[in-house]
């Protein structure tokens, strides 16, 4: 799987900027990216503080539109689409995860998963989904109920419950020790590896970088560098 | 503070309203009343209003001197009052008015005042003064003419001016539901012509007096009626039984009914809502209560920048509440002129009510408040600075049940909410069912006035016109209405003012008897049954019995007032519910067996053809026979007429407070979900959800809720009805109560539609919010 082998990416993005305006200041959080990500491909994005990382994964995943360039998922612009089909493209495609869990508290572990399964088109069982990230055994507990580390599993769960095409994840260690941290990418590494799901995965961990297939590296809103890892390892073999 | 304020001000302006509302009712209802209170008390002084009134055939002129010196009389007028049939140019039908005298002397008592023109010459036997309203809308100015027939006697009038009389600030034509004032005028005549229009020369037939300021008007009234019996005396009584009071007051009773049973309920509400809101306000900024804490600010200080919030909110809506009082009360007085006739208005502000509302509101608002101070209070300042912890769901018998029935994520999201937070959708489901609760109450009061017309109209009194005949007649005299123009069908009836009396108690009233298989004037009762009175006995409505304390099977005395003055001792064979009744009636076979005498009419409804009416009235214009005429078409239609205009203002008003009670409440716990969850609800949209799918969870509850709360509405709504015809029943007539089904879903739809509005106000703010940013900050 390398990268540009591919002859239709998942996504391309296309010269794409991205302008906050507030009152009279403009923060250019993206300058022009180019970026392509390949199917099956796991990356791994890094770059400082206000590099542009968050706001170039919501772009991909429909949260947000760029202020210029386009993106494509496959052969779909989503710069051109409406929020109605930038719901059901999420809906349909994307999976997310996200440094806080957003998992929502008044629903246990296995409805949380079933929110997700009830309204995609070919998902798994809630019960597979969690026995994947290693939780069904808690299947019946609230997220308070919950460590952080699990959490964000049964949030992995939820996003691979529907087998999305690709997986979005911003930080999904950030607030965990490294030992539940290890057990979160193991959950995503399995993931790629057995669905062949496309995952972008954010970090600021430097230690991570080695589990992709790629790095791509933002600063200041630009891509400054994008290498393909000559060697992965397993995420149990990384410590931080 | 300010910033708190505009953070919330939506919100505060929602709770400031609903407590405005109940201090717009306070308010505007006290305002009207001490304006009329006030009014009554100085027109009834300035112009000398009686206290006590009696009536006899003829009295020789000198009882007036006696009734003066009768202990306790300060002052006593006699004048002459008869009925006569008046022929108003441009007026097809003939009206009715009631000539009164005016001493010669100039009146003392029950001045009347004149509002243009001048008093009739004494001089000039052919000079009338007619009531203001009456003149008013037929034009008929100082200078212009009328005919009438005055005692059998064709006479032409003219009118010298328009007269106000504190007497009959509410005129009610003798035997109608509603004043009439096209039809019905007072008619003022000097002495002297009155007297020779009814060879009473030397001689009254009514006496006014004014008690001194210690007289005891029971022994007044009976000693009038000592010293008028022997002159057919129909019974002295007060102010009480006076009709223009009795009905001013009755209303300023209703007023003063309103004032003390709405607004508790407001106040409640309002008070809920503030300590919501500023609960939740609080909760929000634990980390900077801590902050403060830590800094060293001491409770008070905290505790007051909360309370302080609460009670701006308190004073917006205190200030709100008295502009639309004041503003409703104007409107009110504005009606009430409609029947009132006041020749002055004294504006009263309500001082009491401004300041007891002042006081009421901003203690409601500061009691809602502080609970909610109280508590964020009791942090330690190092917990308050943590996020408060995440909320647990626990899993009780509800829940249970709630996953077995495998509902959608969404609708188990809205479950789990309501049982989450309790004492919210409490105060949700308290606030929409007393929204519902005030329109069936006030939508109600269409239905009472229309299942009353329907009983008097549609089931009672189903002929078009009833002849008032001069005298009883035997009952070939219906026989004779039958050839009048276009009258299809003719009814005798026997009526009869009498006196009631059991053990000490004693009314006024009407003795009604009733020819058998009459079709048009029926007896029914409010469930709307047609009550044939038995071979003997009387049958009376509730409210005179218990007036007279007198149960079916005990005897009633029944002393008549006009010739043949006959007393009879009945038994009563049947109580019946009756709303608007408050005459006894008996079988005519019955009556007259008791007085001896053979069957006599004195009234005969008709049932005429409609475009013959003109026919009939230019006939009857013509017929000495008959002292007058009721148009019950005529009157439905004033009926309707009055009732629709002023009922419409008060359902409007009445509206408006529900709606906003609902909008209100369910905008504050919008507001709050939204604030709450909006995290959440972002991260449905992230997943995929639609905005009317993520919109369902914040609705749906809401809704749901709603939904709960207007069968709960409905039986507040019962309760507060009833209430209502308690506080409002007077002595002249009680309430029907019986509320309809378009009654319910009138209510229902509109506190739901309410609802549905506030809180797709709060939605289009969840469409509005932008997930990346939503995501990023927490709360
Ligand atoms: N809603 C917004 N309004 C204004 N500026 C924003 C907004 N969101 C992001 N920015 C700015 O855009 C730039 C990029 O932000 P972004 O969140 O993408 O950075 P990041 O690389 O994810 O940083 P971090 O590692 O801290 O999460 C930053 O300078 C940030 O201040
Ligand atoms: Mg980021």
């Amino acid at each position: 799987m390398v990268h540009d082998s591919s002859p239709l990416p998942v996504f391309r993005a296309e010269g794409v900027t991205r302008v906050y305006k507030t009152g009279t200041v403009e923060v250019w959080a993206l300058r022009g990216v180019d970026l392509r990500l390949a199917e099956g491909e796991m990356v791994v994005l890094l770059g400082a503080s206000g590099s542009g990382k968050s706001t170039l994964v919501n772009i991909l995943g429909g949260l947000d539109l760029p202020s210029g360039g386009r993106v494509f998922f496959r052969d779909r612009e989503l710069t051109q689409a409406s929020d109605r089909q930038l719901t059901a493209f999420r809906r349909d495609h994307v999976g997310f995860v996200f440094q806080f869990y957003n998992l929502v508290p008044s629903l246990t572990a296995r409805e949380n998963v079933a929110l997700v399964t009830e309204i995609a088109r070919n998902p798994m069982t809630p019960e597979e989904a969690l026995d994947r990230v290693g939780l069904a055994h808690r299947m019946d507990h609230f997220p308070a109920e919950m460590s952080g580390g699990e959490q964000q599993r049964v949030a992995i769960a939820r996003a691979i419950a529907k087998r999305p095409d690709v997986l979005l994840c911003d930080e999904p260690t950030g607030a965990l020790d490294s030992k539940t941290g290890i057990q979160v990418l193991e959950a995503l590494h399995e993931v790629n590896r057995d669905l062949g799901t496309a995952t972008v995965l954010i970090t600021h961990n430097a230690a991570i970088q080695r589990i992709a297939h790629r790095v791509v590296v933002l600063a200041d809103g630009r891509v400054i560098r994008d290498d393909a890892n000559a060697e992965r390892v397993l995420p149990a073999q990384v410590s931080w | 503070m300010l910033r708190d304020l505009r953070r919330i001000w939506a919100q505060a302006l929602a709770i400031a309203l609903v407590l405005g509302c109940g201090i717009m009712v306070l308010v505007g209802a006290q305002a009207t009343q001490s304006t009329l209170i006030q009014t009554q008390a100085a027109y009834y002084e300035r112009h000398r209003f009686a206290d006590v009134f009696a009536g006899a055939t003829r009295a020789p002129e000198d009882v007036v001197q006696a009734a003066a010196l009768i202990p306790g009389v300060a002052q006593a007028e006699g004048r002459i009052s008869f009925q006569a049939v008046l022929d108003i140019a441009g007026m097809a039908e003939p009206a009715t008015g009631r000539i009164l005298s005016l001493p010669a002397a100039g009146p003392a008592l029950n001045l009347p005042l004149v509002r243009r023109g001048r008093l009739p010459d004494p001089d000039r036997p052919d000079e009338v003064a007619l009531a203001e309203p009456f003149a008013e809308i037929h034009g008929l100015v100082p200078g212009s003419r009328l005919r009438g027939v005055l005692n059998g006697q064709l006479r032409e009038l003219t009118v010298t001016g328009w007269v106000l009389s504190p007497e009959f600030i509410y005129t009610m034509p003798p035997g109608a539901m509603m004043p009439d004032d096209r039809r019905y005028a007072l008619i003022w005549m000097t002495d002297a012509a009155a007297a020779a229009a009814m060879d009473m020369a030397g001689a009254v037939n009514e006496i006014a007096v004014r008690l001194a300021r210690d007289g005891d008007e029971r022994a007044v009234i009976a000693a009038l009626d000592r010293l008028l019996d022997p002159y057919g005396g129909t019974g002295a009584y007060g102010r009480d039984r006076q009709v223009s009071h009795a009905f001013l007051d009755g209303e300023l009773q209703q007023l003063g009914a309103m004032a003390a049973f709405m607004p508790p309920i407001f106040l409640l509400i309002a008070a809920f809502l503030v300590n919501m809101v500023l609960g939740r306000l609080i909760t929000m900024e634990r980390a900077q209560i801590g902050l403060m804490k830590a800094l060293g600010y001491g409770r008070a200080d905290i505790a007051w920048h909360y309370l302080k919030l609460a009670l701006l909110i308190g004073v917006i809506g205190v200030l709100a509440g008295w502009g639309f009082g004041w503003w409703i009360a104007d409107a009110m007085i504005g009606l009430y002129g409609d029947f009132f006739r006041f020749p002055f208005i004294i504006r009263d502000w309500g001082t009491q009510a401004l300041v007891i509302s002042a006081i009421l509101g901003i203690a409601t608002a500061g009691l809602g408040g502080l609970r909610a101070v109280w508590s964020s209070l009791k942090l330690p300042p190092a917990e308050a600075m943590q996020p408060p912890a995440p909320p647990s769901f626990a899993r009780g018998w509800a829940d249970r049940v709630l996953t077995r029935i495998r509902l959608r994520q969404t609708t188990m999201m809205i479950f789990r909410s309501i049982i989450r937070w309790p004492g919210r959708a409490v105060i949700t489901l308290f606030g929409v069912s007393a929204s519902v609760g005030v329109l069936v109450m006030s939508y109600f009061m269409f239905d009472a006035v229309e299942r009353l017309a329907d009983s008097v109209f549609q089931q009672a009194n189903r002929q078009q016109v009833t002849l008032m005949l001069a005298h009883a007649q035997s009952d070939a005299a219906v026989q004779d209405a039958l050839t009048l123009p276009g009258v299809l069908h003719a009814e005798g009836a026997y009526a009869m003012p009498v006196r009631a009396v059991h053990g000490h108690r004693n009314r006024l009233t009407a003795l009604q008897g009733h020819f058998p298989d009459a079709e048009l004037a029926r007896l029914v009762d409010d469930a709307g049954r047609v009550v044939e009175p038995g071979a003997s006995g009387l049958i009376l409505p509730e409210m005179l019995a218990r007036a007279l304390d007198i149960r079916a099977g005990q005897v009633l005395r029944l002393e008549m007032m006009a010739p043949p003055r006959a007393i009879l001792n009945l038994p009563v064979a049947e109580i019946i519910p009756q709303g608007m009744g408050q005459e006894a009636h008996i079988a005519a076979a019955a009556l007259f067996d008791a007085m001896g005498s053979a069957p006599q009419v004195n009234m005969i409804h008709l049932s005429v053809q409609s475009d013959r009416m003109d026919d009939l009235n230019a006939a009857i214009k013509e017929t000495p026979a008959v002292a007058g005429l009721s148009d019950w078409a005529e009157v439905r239609r004033q009926f309707d007429a009055t009732l629709s205009e002023n009922l419409l203002t008060m359902v409007g008003i009445y509206t408006l407070i529900g709606v906003l009670i609902a909008i209100g409440v369910v905008y504050n716990a919008a507001r709050i979900q939204l604030s709450e969850r909006s995290y959440e609800l972002a991260s449905l949209r992230v997943l995929g959800f639609s905005r009317a799918e993520v919109g369902y969870v914040l609705v749906g509850e809401l809704m749901l809720l709603t939904a709960l709360a207007i069968p709960l509405g409905w039986g507040f709504g019962y309760w507060l009805a009833l209430g209502l015809v308690g506080a409002m029943s007077t002595d002249m007539f009680q309430i029907p109560f019986h509320i309809t089904r378009r009654t319910f879903a009138l209510a229902a739809l509109a506190v739901f539609l309410a609802a549905l509005g506030s809180v797709m106000m709060v939605r289009r703010r969840l469409d509005r919010i932008d997930l990346a940013t939503a995501l990023k900050a927490r709360d």
